[in-house]
């Protein structure tokens, strides 16, 4: 019987770390859910936790390149409040000026405008880490002081507020999300593209003449993926709109108010995040620039010796973080609807440790952007079923802080046995 | 000799210095290989062989010193300057990336794309499978990362890569120190095989047999500086052991104190 089990598990050519990953957020899970009476495994708490997910999600992807190349960013936390900041002053205080309020191109300037600052702020810290050969422990532990300083200098402390309505839909309140008809959409397309991706993956596989995977496996990884898009899919569209905001939305488009339950469907942050880890894991499998990223954390020498140019890489690689951080802070800002002075305040640490706990090794060389997901996945998850069980605040960072070292620690040892 | 009706010889690194800090690794050194010829390169530990040849690989910078090819002088500053020349290299250390398969390490820098501009792992995971078919047909870990392979492995990985992309100048840093009297065998047989392709070889050895076996010339090095360079057959091999541990030329008084 045990048998028969891992044949099937070895036929599937799975990750074998990242199914106890899985194990170990569907036990998180299934305790919440016992400890909160059914309230924890809800189409509403999983929308809840998709969104409070997507910021650290986002920035995470980044930090597995950096933490793959063998450095560290402490300063994507206040670097996401800094950008908040400007982010909200341009949109709130500035843009109006010249285009009148809610003008459908402030959310997009925004955005340009943010990421800009991200790109610049990110080769900035990469080239001084590269090419001055500052730590990268020291050069964003100085960015992370001098960010959070700079954020406050640019309203002298005052939350900036309310922001543009446009630009609030990427946040995933009752606005913005796809609603059931695109979630359906989005849903299918995806499902299309995962199954055209697998044929045409095997097909070029047998045109070399490589052993492919038997085909029993192929249809059980093919229907496991089109089952979770689906099942999330549906979740998604069981968490109705509450009444007021269903008749604020068709009032707002000048239609009737429907007496049926509308659905929320798929968060756009979440989509959003969907979006960026596709392009990340293309990034990190499919170009040179993923290889040598991958090829410098493995063998930093090895690297150089193959005509990499690694310091250039690292301003690469910090500025494509900051790029991220961006995008993650008009996230975290448009689900708030307003910057205060401490957005993004620990995020750094949130995102390193879901880029760990995601199997990211320190040592560098290794890790996964589905990982980090999961990873930050599991850490939302923890944190949200901890406050939703009513564990103290201090109670909750005691507990974060001992899974962090723990889900490192059992890392390690997996790869030791593993002999990796 | 081979090189009879070369004019000029293939590579010349012509008074090369390198020091690092007060150390002269490599202190005013000449040496130089024709086509298809093979230069056996000999000395202790910390003789400076290796860095000399990463002179020439773009590693390392020179200090002072000139670099020919066939006659022209060329610039090499950084690896992908040598790779420009067809100069590969098997480095010592094998400069591989562990975490990445054999493929992946055999194209390192040199990636097969598609159309799109995205790495093609299929094709290249091909062409690897063709080369240590032919080298070490016994490879068949082909989707581990090199880390997973043993000592022999992971040099034929690091030789696949010097030989596959039409060397034509090849250094090879004691490129069978962990392999076993088999696989050495099938690297000298390879070497015999590329010089008559008219590929110019540098041999790094520590053992004498093998160069007087696959070698025209030898360098030897002590200290930095040049012992000097003998033809193969003119000498046995108690002229190149003293060359090394007295680094003295065959022929040249014995100080004796
Ligand atoms: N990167 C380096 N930094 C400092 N010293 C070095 C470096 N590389 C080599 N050396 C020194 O240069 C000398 C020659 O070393 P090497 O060229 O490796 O000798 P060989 O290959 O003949 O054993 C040694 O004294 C070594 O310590
Ligand atoms: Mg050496």
């Amino acid at each position: 019987m045990t048998e028969t089990l891992k044949k099937f598990v070895a036929g599937l050519e799975l990750d074998t770390r990242m199914l106890g990953m899985i194990g170990a957020l569907v036990i998180l899970w299934l305790s919440f859910n016992m400890f909160t009476d059914g309230r924890f495994i809800t189409p509403r708490n999983i929308f809840n936790l998709s969104v409070q997910t997507a910021s650290v999600a986002v920035m995470a992807t980044g930090m597995v390149f950096v933490i793959v190349t063998r450095h560290i960013d402490l300063s994507v936390g206040s670097l996401l409040g800094l950008i908040g900041m400007l982010m909200g002053t341009l949109q709130v205080h500035i843009l109006p000026q010249f285009l009148g309020l809610e003008h459908p191109l402030i959310w997009v300037i925004t955005i340009v405008a943010g990421v800009a600052v991200g790109v610049i702020v990110g080769a900035a810290q990469g080239w001084v880490i590269g090419y001055l050969a500052v730590p990268s422990f020291i050069v964003t532990l100085g960015g992370l002081l001098m960010y959070r300083g700079a954020a406050w200098w640019v309203t002298t402390g005052q939350t900036v507020a309310p922001l543009d309505s446009n630009f609030r839909l990427l946040g995933g309140g009752a606005e913005g999300t796809l609603g059931e008809g695109l979630s359906w959409l989005v849903g299918i397309i995806a499902t299309i593209a995962a199954v055209v991706m697998m044929v045409l993956s095997r097909r070029q596989k047998n045109s070399h003449g490589f052993k492919l995977k038997p085909l029993w496996a192929e249809f059980t990884l093919g229907g496991i993926v089109i089952a979770l898009i689906l099942g999330f899919v549906t979740v998604m569209n069981s968490y109705p709109l509450p009444k007021g905001a269903v008749r604020r939305i068709y009032e707002a488009r000048g239609e009737e108010i429907p007496q049926f339950a509308v659905m929320h469907g798929i968060a756009i942050p979440v989509v959003i995040v969907f979006v960026i880890a596709i392009i990340m894991t293309i990034i990190a499998r499919r170009t040179r620039f993923g290889r040598y990223v991958f090829a410098t954390g493995g063998n930093p020498e090895a690297a150089e010796l193959s005509g990499i140019n690694t310091k250039l890489l690292t301003v690469k690689v910090f500025a494509l973080m900051g790029a991220l951080t961006a995008i993650a802070a008009v996230i975290a800002s448009a689900r708030l609807g307003s910057v205060g002075n401490d957005l993004g305040t620990l995020d750094e640490l949130r995102v390193i440790a879901a880029a760990v706990i995601g199997g990211t090794a320190l040592a560098g060389g290794i890790g996964t952007i589905y990982g980090a997901l999961l990873g930050a996945l599991i850490m939302q998850s923890l944190q949200s079923g901890m406050a939703m069980v009513g564990v103290d605040a201090p109670l909750q960072s005691i507990v974060v802080g001992f899974v962090l070292v723990l889900a490192v620690y059992l890392d390690i040892a997996y790869r030791r046995r593993a002999g990796q | 000799m081979t090189h009879a009706n070369a004019a000029h010889p293939l590579v010349e690194m012509r008074d090369i210095h390198v020091s690092f800090g007060g150390i002269k690794a490599v202190d005013h050194v000449s040496i130089d290989v024709y086509p298809g010829e093979v230069v056996g390169l000999l000395g202790h530990n910390g003789a400076g062989k290796s860095t000399l040849i990463k002179v020439l690989s773009g590693a390392y910078k020179r200090d002072a010193g000139e670099i020919f090819i066939n006659g022209e002088k060329v610039e090499i500053h950084n690896p992908r300057d040598a790779r420009a020349h067809n100069i590969e290299t098997i480095y010592q250390t094998l400069a591989l990336a562990d975490n990445l398969d054999a493929a992946s390490n055999l194209f390192l820098g040199r990636e097969i794309t598609n159309p799109l501009g995205f790495v093609n792992d299929d094709a290249m995971e091909a062409e690897t499978r063709k080369i240590m078919g032919k080298l070490n047909p016994n490879f068949k870990k082909f989707a581990d990362p090199v880390s997973a392979l043993s000592g022999g492995q992971r040099q034929s990985v690091a030789i696949a890569r010097a030989v596959y992309f039409d060397a034509r100048i090849l250094i090879m840093d004691e490129p069978t120190a962990a392999l076993g009297p088999h696989e050495t065998q099938m690297v000298a047989d390879l070497i015999k095989q590329l010089k008559k392709a008219g590929i110019g070889i540098f041999l790094i050895s520590h053992d004498i047999h093998d160069v007087l076996d696959l070698c025209d010339r030898a360098s030897v090095m002590k200290n930095g500086k040049l012992v000097g360079t003998v033809n193969v057959d003119d000498v046995t091999d108690d002229d190149l052991l003293s060359m090394i541990i007295l680094g003295k030329k065959p022929g040249e008084e014995t100080i004796t104190s």
